[in-house]
């Protein structure tokens, strides 16, 4: 029954969202209805015939439970500017009276002498775990502490978060260099290079891990073809580097092809990760959903935020089996402009409507993504009669001006 | 050198004078006590340098010819000596031919057409092969935006430099059990001085104030770090050049919004993010048709077109020469003879900003014999 619901929360959903909302009518497949994770499988190998997928559907949909008609959500603002934009979403959420209650944990990777980061990061992992949902700033990774791992991997790999989305597109009203980019960054997000498996066989020679798994790469490349389906795109990319690292790259796109077969309606191919990334800059058009290991997500998500305008419009999600956090796609932390007042809230709103889409809470979603959309696409004015654009945008407004900017529209509807 | 700022910014000459101090790793051996990779050849009895050239497949050898007869009405003191790289095995391994060898390490440098990399079993690719064979540890890329061809970028103009032997690219991979493939990254300190050092003094003979190394040590942290490590204490052997370190994620975000903060950044990196970066920068000019490089070793170095071989319109008379072209500037400022290098550079840059004999892939209709007259005109 819960799988019928969801198909039919799919379909409505497409066919009732019609505005100028480019992200409205995204639809996430959720990958506890896609998977069942063949953990049995990958440590017992060669049991099972060539044939039989490591990765299997499963029918089991794990929702998150209201209580008191209310969702309760994690919330980590993160460092940066974590905190700023997270406020601005507070404000939105509360002033829209959305059900959703905050469970706010302020880990922090930022080193300083009386916290407790470890025990804050737990608090933070049981709270999702607890919740389900979560949303989510960027944390903080220092380059100078050695055996301290990134927060940020680190949740991702304990909760196996393991599909990113990200998603790339023009706003309308906001013009950068290229025009009619729409893409969809699908990053395999708890392996390869960023296993953390390192270690110095000899002083000045260290060997860095890269691990790449038949059973997460078939899930990565259901997760984006289920991805594509639902959300009726036409063509779905391997970006790879397979011919130098032909075993693991290769492994990669070969699973990749396999599962292709099963979705004959998409167009198919595959890219090589240097051409991916001079096409990207010089034909993005070119590109619907795209599929890669971890490292050529995080490089071509920061060249794709780039083509639109930035990591602070860029909106994202880690989806698992049990659980999804929804964090800005570009994953910049802003430490630079921290506490200044002029980030650029839109990311984190856009990536909190794309949860309350996930928590079937759409009416809420619209409303808000419409007008963060009016306010950049409108050129909404400011009590000095400015354009409403933080510095990122070409603008002075402040993260409040935004935010506030945004508020106006959501009453004006 | 006028207002045309010289495309590679000059290799290292003819200083000699300048030795860089070295590290002083305990336990490791040194790896360069005075200049890297500098340019050690001598002229023949013609008072010419002889100078190996790989045609290679495709258009290839049309382009070859555009090269040739531009360097002959410069009048440039090189001799060409063609030789074949078809590769052969030998032992199970590929190899090329021994006479391709040998006259590369006699000449110590060679120009390079773009070559068809054989499919089939057991060959590892022909350009993998050139780099192993004669050590070619760094990348030189050079990009700057052609007047005369409009991109979504303007004045775009990087250098970067990438490592060229190891990291990603070590070929170290194996299956751990089935369905679960281990592939190694392989970082060392003495192959990351080597190209650091190469960096910083390429940096000093093209005017660079600052290099910039690339790295994404948040994640792995030993061997990335490493890199980065290293890059700390050689940058302290050049107290007169500026260096910075900056995130991969960052380059990435920053090079495609805005690519005019790296003007004045000489960038170094490891080999995979080298790869991706640099191709990455040919797109925001138009593409591998537009840009030089130029792999640099101890004793030999080549200087090659990255682009394809295009075998479709091989023979028709219809191919770009200009990345073989720059390429060869490129090895020109290598070898010091920078009055020709500039010569050469401005004649073409003036022919495409010109737009009267561009070729097809750059939207106009000139044939490639065309183009490399309206060059020689320049000239």
């Amino acid at each position: 029954m819960q799988t019928d619901y969801f198909l039919f929360f799919f379909l409505w959903h497409i066919n009732l969202v019609e505005s100028t909302d480019p992200f409205s009518a995204l639809l996430l497949p959720c990958p506890q209805a896609l998977l069942r994770t063949a953990k049995a499988s990958s440590s017992r190998n060669a049991v099972f015939p060539a044939t039989r997928a490591m990765a299997t559907v499963a029918s089991d949909l794990v929702k998150p439970t209201k209580y008191g008609g209310k969702y309760t959500v994690t919330l980590i603002p993160g460092d940066g500017i974590g905190a700023e934009v997270t406020e601005s979403v507070k404000t939105i959420f509360k002033s829209d009276n959305v059900p959703v209650e905050w469970e706010q944990v302020d880990v922090t990777g930022v080193v300083t002498g009386n916290s407790h980061p470890e025990e804050l990061f737990r608090e933070s992992v049981n709270s999702l775990k607890r919740n389900k949902v979560g949303l989510k700033g960027i944390l903080y990774t220092p380059v100078e502490r050695s055996g301290h791992q990134s927060f940020n991997v680190a949740l991702r790999q304990e909760l196996d978060i393991y599909a990113s989305v990200v998603l790339i597109k023009n706003m309308p009203g906001y013009v950068t260099r290229h025009s009619d980019v729409d893409m969809c960054i699908i990053r395999e997000n708890t392996e390869g290079e960023y296993s953390g498996l390192e270690h110095q066989s000899v002083p000045g020679v260290v060997e860095s891990l890269k691990i790449v798994t038949k059973m997460k790469s078939e899930r990565i490349s259901k997760f984006a073809f289920s991805f594509a389906t639902a959300n009726q795109r036409k063509k779905v990319t391997c970006i790879h580097k397979a011919n130098i690292m032909k075993l693991a790259d290769g492994l990669f796109r070969t699973t990749f092809h396999e599962i292709a077969k099963s979705y004959s309606q998409l167009e198919v191919n595959d890219l090589i990760v240097d051409n991916a990334s001079m096409q990207a800059v010089s034909r993005p058009q070119q590109f619907d959903v795209l599929v890669m290991p971890n490292l050529y997500g995080s490089i071509l998500s920061n060249i794709g935020a780039a083509l639109v305008g930035g990591p602070g419009i860029i909106p994202g999600c880690n989806m698992g089996r049990e659980y999804a956090v929804f964090e800005p796609g570009c994953r910049h932390v802003g430490l630079d402009i921290q506490g200044r007042d002029q980030a650029n809230p839109t990311a984190l709103i856009l990536s909190a409507t794309m949860m309350l889409r996930h928590l079937g809470l759409d009416d809420h979603a619209t409303r808000i993504s419409q007008a963060v959309y009016d306010v950049v696409a409108e050129g909404a004015t400011d009590r000095f009669y400015r354009k409403v654009r933080t510095k990122d945008m070409g603008g002075n407004s402040t993260t409040h001006d935004f935010t506030d900017a945004v508020l106006k529209h959501m009453e004006r509807q | 050198m006028s207002s045309v700022r010289c495309l590679s910014r000059g290799l290292s000459f003819a200083s000699p004078a300048f030795r860089t101090r070295s590290l002083l790793i305990q336990g490791n051996r040194l790896y360069s006590t005075n200049k890297v990779a500098q340019f050690k050849g001598a002229k023949n009895q013609n008072g010419n340098y002889t100078v190996t050239f790989i045609e290679g497949d495709g258009i290839g050898p049309e382009i070859s010819k555009s090269v040739k007869d531009i360097f002959a009405a410069a009048k440039t003191p090189i001799e060409w000596e063609s030789v074949d790289v078809t590769p052969i095995l030998k032992d199970g391994k590929t190899t090329i031919p021994d006479a391709a060898i040998n006259s590369v390490k006699k000449n110590l440098v060679a120009l390079k057409g773009p070559l068809a990399t054989p499919i089939g079993k057991g060959h590892v690719s022909l350009n993998l092969t050139l780099r192993r064979t004669f050590n070619l540890f760094a990348n030189v890329r050079p990009c700057r935006s052609i007047a005369g061809y409009k991109t979504a970028y303007d004045d775009v103009d990087t250098i970067l430099i990438r490592e060229n032997t190891e990291g990603e690219y070590s070929g170290i991979e194996h299956e751990v059990v089935e369905g679960v493939v281990q592939s190694i990254k392989l970082i060392t300190r003495e192959a990351s001085e080597r190209v650091l050092r190469f960096a910083f003094q390429h940096a000093e003979a093209i005017g660079q104030k600052e290099v910039r190394a690339v790295h994404k040590a948040t994640i792995m942290k030993m061997s990335d770090g490493l890199f980065l490590s290293t890059a700390r204490e050689v940058a302290k052997d050049f107290p007169h050049i500026e260096f910075s370190a900056e995130l991969l994620d960052n380059v990435c975000l920053k090079m495609t919004t805005n690519p005019n903060i790296y003007r004045d950044i000489l960038l170094v990196m490891p080999n995979l993010y080298g790869d991706i970066l640099s191709d990455m920068c040919a797109g925001l000019i138009g593409g591998l048709g537009l840009t030089p490089s130029g792999n640099i070793g101890d004793e030999c170095s080549i200087f090659e077109a990255v682009h394809g071989s295009a075998p479709d319109i091989a023979g028709m008379d219809l191919a770009n020469p200009t990345a073989l072209l720059l390429s060869s500037v490129m090895m020109l400022q290598h070898m010091g003879l920078n009055s020709h290098a500039s010569k050469i550079q401005k004649a073409i840059f003036d022919t495409l900003a010109e737009g009267r004999a561009l070729t097809k892939d750059l939207g106009g209709s000139a044939t490639r014999s065309q183009f490399t007259e309206a060059v020689v005109a320049k000239l």
